[in-house]
């Protein structure tokens, strides 16, 4: 079974500070939902509010269409999977998986056969004697899946479970995690700092900084029409230019920066054009966006000096100082083995089309 | 290298002294639970014995005092090991600003004199007693409720920083985890915090019970009429010792080498397989070695012979040939108090012999002096050279006509009686006066002094 999560108007207090403000999301049934935002933005209590460690300030939290105030987290759909996993040191694999059925009376030989199941589904079969620290981190983690699903919840939460891996083996688990959450087929809420782990997976990611929701869009829509300077800032790598609109032309806007006059997208949010003649913008342009000019045109194109390049093998990374910025703008080309490399301090036009620029309203920028 | 090798002296020196403070005590105290000897010591070393066991074994009140000792430290395991585990519990709930008061006041018992406790614990009752009109007899005045309950006022906070510094590394997603996946508090409590506090709760325990085990001042007022180890032992030691405390000290020390062993080989046991585990786990070792029961653990049947064949050898030294030895030493002791008494005697004779010798030696003297013309040379010092073996009965031959005036019996007794003295003594012409005597009482000291010699 399944159920959708409805987040109602949820403020989140503590004292003074605010870690959740306003915040409404409707997450549907059977979805892989992701939290994506830096560390201290409130993710992590909003998805405590969801699992019943903490109750909202303010609003209400739903789940399966029910009303979850005053119901402790043993006694809600949620299984929770923490950051460091929590998986009980001093009980076999086995015992861990089936502590879920163990706590609701279940026999031991119904327990065990349930638990062999589950370690089939989690690639992990004989395993279920050993002890848990016996394990790999890898192993661990797909335990503590195996361990909340045993509970069979409607909705599973998952606390950054990934933070602790290495790179390898991270990635290895996302195909994992997205595989295992098709295969059971219930809500997957997933809580992470890391960009491309909320990107692959899942199939609506929330933005949230300092408490607010900045945007909630399938991946592509995050990546390629952010909503706010914060979420385009934040959501991979971009060059930003400050400016002033000079003008609006249907879906575009033109703003006036240092570096010259810039054609880019206005973006909409809640159905609104954002800018406006004369609203103090900013354009983000993504690295991949920008090309070196040589002959061909672009709808802008800036004056650059190169300043150094460093080689990735499937990518060339040049780093520019443009003309009337101050900031290092990186530009990266596919190594198609076709690309002309330029000398350092050599000078460069560089140039973007239109739909691939963004415009924004001024705003707040990720740390970088 | 020098200096190096005076640090290394100092190192070493420091070190033995060390270690002969810490146990010289226990050494000498265990030895003389193996001397004959009735009082506890090593020197002189008489024989080799396990006799004070046996007295031991045999001593009712020590035995009690034993039993209420086990008793108590019982109950106090059973109430101070919950309640600490409460304190601690209830220590990382409150919030972090009350969190120090609190800590104050649980720990407080620590700090406050054990009199104090055991005074304060039996007025307390005392007066829980009578507000309930409680008998003599009841609960209120029974030494065994009161000493659990004074035991562990204190006794509680000592668990309870056992089980502070257990949960200070519990991870309290472990609890909710539990909670999370459907269990209620009390299961998660049972099935999750629970086994993390066993090591925990295994060393309250012990801490527990021999903290209420070896207690006295607290007990001493509130286990009124019931006897325990501590009191009884106190009260032998104020009416006289013998070595069965020793013998039941030994019996101590041996039980908690013997736990501490047996403690340190489980350690480094489940020390090894973590390793194993951790070495299972990055996948260095194929799979885990089927782990031994700890029966057969070498370690353990190593501890388990040296025990045995220490307890056997001790037993066996200790009854064998000991009646022999002990006749040996007894026949010993008696020669050498004969030789003593026989010492004493001679000496004493001679004293006597002295003495007599100088009361002669004055008499014979005052008589030269005054009227001896008339006795010829019985009072000359010639007679009195050879006599020494016939002793004072030779003097007396020539002294018949005198009646017995001259018996140093009468000496002694007008020394004594200085008013009395010249009423027989007329016909001697104030020889015998009290101003003679006075006079010859002065000389006396010097002579008898060198009797003594």
């Amino acid at each position: 079974m399944s159920a959708d999560v409805k987040l109602e108007d949820v403020w989140i207090r503590f004292g003074e500070f605010v870690a959740a403000r306003e915040v409404n999301i409707h997450i549907q049934e059977g979805e892989f939902f992701s939290f994506l935002g830096p560390s201290g933005c409130g993710k992590t209590t909003l998805l405590r509010a969801v699992s019943g460690f903490l109750s909202p300030s303010e609003g209400k939290v739903l789940i399966g269409g029910n009303d979850m105030a005053g119901i402790g987290p043993n006694k809600r759909p949620t299984a929770l999977i923490f950051q460091n996993l929590a998986l009980f040191p001093l009980m076999k694999v086995w015992e861990n998986i089936a502590f879920a059925l163990e706590v609701k009376g279940v026999g031991k030989a119904e327990r065990r056969k349930r638990a062999d199941e589950l370690l089939e589904l989690i690639a992990l079969p004989d395993q279920g004697d050993k002890m848990v620290n016996e394990l790999s981190g890898g192993q661990k983690q797909r335990v503590a899946i195996a361990r909340a699903l045993a509970a069979e919840p409607d909705v599973l939460l998952l606390d950054e479970p990934l933070s602790a891996l290495d790179l390898k083996l991270r990635q290895h688990m996302r195909t994992e995690l997205r595989a295992i959450q098709q295969r059971v087929g219930i809500t997957f809420i997933y809580i992470t700092h890391d960009q491309g782990e909320a990107l692959t997976m899942s199939d609506h990611v929330a933005v949230m900084s300092q408490g607010v929701i900045e945007q909630v869009s399938d991946g592509n829509t995050i990546y390629d029409s952010p909503e706010s300077s914060f979420v385009a800032s934040f959501v991979g790598e971009n060059n930003h230019f400050a400016g002033t609109v000079t003008h609006v032309d249907g879906d575009f806007v033109v703003v006036d920066t240092p570096s010259g006059s810039i054609r880019a997208r206005n973006i909409e949010r809640e159905g609104q054009k954002q800018l406006q003649s004369g609203d103090e913008a900013m354009v983000f342009i993504r690295p991949e966006s920008l090309q070196f000019c040589d002959n061909q045109s672009f709808d802008n194109t800036l004056n650059a000096v190169v300043e150094r390049q460093e080689f990735e093998g499937n990518f060339w990374h040049v780093f520019l100082d443009v003309e009337g910025s101050s900031r290092t703008v990186s530009l990266s080309m596919v190594n198609d083995g076709s690309s002309v490399v330029h000398d350092v301090g050599t000078s460069a036009k560089i140039g973007c089309n239109a739909p691939l620029a963004v415009a924004l309203p001024a705003g707040s920028l990720a740390a970088e | 290298m020098i200096s190096d090798r005076i640090r290394q002296f100092f190192v070493l020196f420091f070190v033995i002294g060390f270690f002969i403070y810490l146990f010289g005590p226990l050494i000498i105290m265990g030895l003389t639970a193996f001397n004959t000897s009735a009082f506890p010591r090593v020197t002189p070393w008489e024989c080799f014995t396990v006799e004070w066991f046996e007295v031991l074994a045999n001593d009712k009140r020590l035995l009690e005092g034993l039993r209420n000792s086990f008793l108590i430290g019982f109950g106090v395991v059973c109430f101070a090991v919950p309640l600490g585990l409460a304190g601690a519990l209830m220590l990382m709930q409150v919030k972090d600003r009350v969190r120090p008061w609190y800590y104050t006041v649980v720990i407080s018992p620590i700090l406050v004199p054990g009199v104090v406790l055991g005074i304060s614990t039996l007025l307390f009752w005392d007066r829980v007693g009578l507000m309930f009109g409680a008998s003599r007899d009841s609960i209120f005045y029974n030494g065994f409720f009161l000493t659990i309950v004074g035991q562990s006022t204190f006794i509680a906070a000592y668990t309870m920083l056992v089980f502070i510094s257990r949960l200070q590394r519990f991870d309290p997603a472990q609890e909710e985890a539990a909670l999370d996946l459907g269990a209620t508090h009390v299961q998660s409590f049972r099935k999750v915090l629970l086994p993390f506090l066993k090591p925990a709760i295994a060393s309250a325990t012990v801490l527990a019970f021999l903290a209420s085990f070896e207690n006295y001042n607290t007990t001493v007022f509130t286990s009124i009429g019931t006897s325990v180890l501590t009191t009884v032992l106190a009260s032998k030691v104020r009416y006289g010792i013998d070595p069965s405390i020793s013998a039941l000290a030994v019996s101590i020390v041996v039980l908690t080498i013997f736990g501490a062993a047996m403690h340190e080989v489980f350690k480094r046991r489940e020390e090894a397989e973590a390793k194993q585990a951790g070495l299972v786990a990055a996948g260095l070792q194929e799979k885990k070695k089927v782990q031994r029961q700890w029966f057969v653990d070498p370690a353990v049947i190593i501890i388990l012979l040296v025990f045995i064949a220490g307890l056997g050898t001790a037993f066996f030294a200790g009854t064998m040939g000991v009646d022999e030895c002990k006749v040996a030493v007894k026949e010993q002791k008696q020669a050498a108090t004969k030789k003593r008494v026989e010492a004493l005697q001679k000496r004493n004779q001679e004293r006597e012999a002295a003495e007599k010798a100088a009361a002669e030696a004055k008499r014979l003297e005052r008589s030269q002096r005054t009227g001896t013309e008339n006795f010829n040379t019985i009072f000359s010092n010639e007679n009195l050279k050879p006599q020494p073996g016939k002793k004072a009965d030779t003097p007396r031959t020539g002294t018949e006509n005198f009646s017995g005036i001259f018996d140093s019996g009468n000496l002694q007794q007008q020394a004594g009686q200085e008013d009395e003295a010249p009423t027989g003594t007329e016909n001697f012409q104030g020889i015998f006066s009290s101003d003679n005597l006075q006079q010859q009482s002065g000389q006396e000291q010097p002579e008898t002094e060198d009797a003594n010699q």
